[in-house]
């Protein structure tokens, strides 16, 4: 019989504690092995899946999420205590979409105090997303972040060309930070590079390498988070990062999960189809090094979550 | 590439000094100096004029090790001195060295394993330096042999192809490079190599420019470990620029800072 040949790695990735310790608190990181090789290292931490919420109705969600959601749509602190009560939700993603100038532009203040009413009642860990306009984020995400001072949430996203005030943000009021590049390797090691010479540790940043849904350039971040990976373990400080994937926002963007049924009759009903393009991406990520996966439908979040115990056993 | 600071060696002037006055503070500051600039481990010498070398390797480790968690590589001649020096090492340590003669290597190879240090290897012997790649291929099999032989970790060798001054011996230079080169086929997984980077520029002109060439050079050649001087700015660009061509590390714009950080 053959020996069975296993790799051994000279670094861990960073452990990234989420949440307050009085209320649930979530870790995440600390392998010493690629994903799901027991034989070759230890994972102490499983991944997650945080559910993403909005603070206002997002319109452009497809049918079947709509179906899923609406009805709290109206009401993000309901939405939160939903998707904690009934679908089990390690963590929940509070996309922050109303501050957008082209949107609702909502204020700085109304939305930290949104922020810390659901933090305050369903006490879960919080990641919190700007709208991704640079200059709104920069005022309403500091605020956010003082206003949940002592909940020690996940903020995002910092970018090679907007990171300093996020980054002061969570450093004064001690939040992990997520540091987003644009599908590019370099870019994300240079990004934790700037992030950490502004003194925030390096056990408090989330690498979010962008991905690409299934069909939509999948195998572009598999093959990313692959190499930062290998490089993480082998020893580069610098990308031993967790891994966050919103997963959710880019397999509903794919036409096989919206397309109407009548439209592609050979598709198959969208209600199954839907939340398996959306299982099947997130599968690929969990694969590939995901720590935390941001999803939208229940349905392949739960399917998602079965996987993940039975490839880790703890 | 694992870099072994050589700067704490009693044959330069101040070092003498500092080792004979017993000053802490100069040895500390200099291995610190080093570890910033990128050495992960440090080579200590107390040089040829040490009076007690027992005493003062073991002063000399104290001293840094109060400092740094930093690889000691014991580098003296004298197994004595050795044997007292992983006594009282608490950081990793590595054996500096022994050569290819089985006296030798039966004395430390035995020595390494019981204290879990590593061992660089000299591939000489008691005919005197190798004149070319084969004999230096020849004595690499026999340090692997006796290292196997004897049950040690061959994870924890390195072997050294021993150069030579570019002033004295031109024609060494491209046979060393081919012997680090053959020295991984030897073996599977493949040996670790190492070189004493400023002996290639012994007694030359422009040292500094030799030096980095030749590490360039021996970097493309499969080297694992250098002893040099950290403080050499050029020269640890150099190496990391050659580093990274080869594909080693994941670029970023800060690869130099990111590199010397790690």
């Amino acid at each position: 019989m053959l020996e069975q040949y296993t790799e051994k790695w000279a670094n861990n990735i960073n452990v990234i504690t989420l949440g307050n310790s009085s209320l649930k608190q979530v870790r995440i990181g600390g392998q010493n092995t690629l994903p799901f090789l027991s034989k070759e290292g230890n994972t102490p931490n499983k991944p997650v899946i945080a559910y993403e919420i909005w603070d206002t109705a997002p319109l452009d969600w497809p049918q079947y999420l709509e179906t899923e959601f609406s009805k709290y749509w109206s009401d993000p602190l309901s939405w939160a205590s939903y998707c904690k009560n009934e679908l089990s939700a390690d963590l929940i993603c509070l996309r922050l979409q109303g501050a957008h100038p082209d949107s609702q532009n909502r204020n700085a203040k109304e939305l930290a105090n949104l922020c810390k009413k659901i933090q305050e009642t369903i006490k879960l860990p919080l990641i919190i997303l700007g709208c991704g306009d640079h200059a709104k984020d920069n005022e309403v995400l500091p605020l956010c972040a003082q206003a949940l001072k002592g909940y020690n949430c996940l903020f995002g996203s910092a970018t090679q060309e907007n990171y300093k005030t996020l980054v002061a943000a969570c450093l004064v009021d001690n939040h992990s930070i997520i540091a987003e590049s644009p599908i590019d390797i370099n870019i994300a090691k240079q990004l934790n590079i700037l992030i950490s010479d502004m003194a925030l540790p390096m056990d408090r940043i989330v690498m979010n390498p962008t991905v690409g849904a299934l069909g939509y350039g999948l195998e572009y971040t598999y093959s990313i988070m692959e190499r930062a990976r290998l490089a993480a373990l082998t020893g580069d400080k610098m990308l031993a990062m967790p891994f966050i994937c919103f997963v959710g926002q880019e397999a509903w963007r794919a036409k096989e999960a919206k397309a109407s049924f009548k439209d592609f009759p050979d598709w198959g009903k969208e209600e199954t189809r839907g939340p398996l393009w959306e299982m099947v991406t997130a599968n690929a990520f969990l694969q590939s090094g995901a720590d935390i996966l941001v999803m939208r439908h229940p349905k392949a979040a739960q399917e998602i979550k079965k996987l993940i115990n039975k490839l880790i056993k703890t | 590439m694992l870099i072994i600071g050589e700067l704490i060696n009693g044959m330069y002037k101040k070092v003498g000094i500092a080792l004979a006055k017993k000053d802490e503070r100069f040895i500390q500051d200099l291995a610190l100096a080093q570890v910033k600039n990128g050495a992960s481990a440090l080579d200590l010498n107390c040089g040829p004029l040490s009076k007690d070398p027992i005493n003062d390797m073991c002063w000399l480790i104290e001293t840094v090790q109060s400092v740094t968690k930093a690889t000691l590589c014991l580098d003296s001649t004298k197994e004595k001195a050795i044997e007292a020096g992983l006594k009282v090492a608490k950081n990793k340590t590595i054996i500096n060295s022994s050569n290819a003669e089985e006296d030798k290597l039966k004395s430390l190879i035995p020595m390494a394993k019981s204290f879990n240090s590593s061992l660089i290897a000299l591939a000489m012997d008691k005919k005197g330096i190798p004149q070319n790649k084969d004999q230096r291929v020849e004595l690499a099999v026999r340090i692997l042999e006796n290292a196997v032989n004897m049950n040690f970790d061959t994870n924890n060798l390195l072997i050294d192809p021993v150069l030579m001054p570019v002033n004295v011996a031109q024609a060494q230079g491209k046979e060393i490079l081919e012997a680090l080169r053959e020295f991984k086929m030897l073996t599977d997984p493949p040996v670790k190599t190492v070189i004493g980077l400023s002996n290639v520029s012994q007694g030359s002109k422009f040292r500094n420019l030799l030096n980095r060439t030749f590490l360039v050079m021996a970097v493309v050649n499969n080297l694992d470990a250098a002893i040099l001087d950290p403080m050499d700015e050029e020269l640890m660009n150099a190496l990391i620029c050659s580093e990274l061509i080869l594909n080693k590390h994941v670029y970023c714009d800060s690869f130099l800072n990111a590199y010397k950080n790690k």
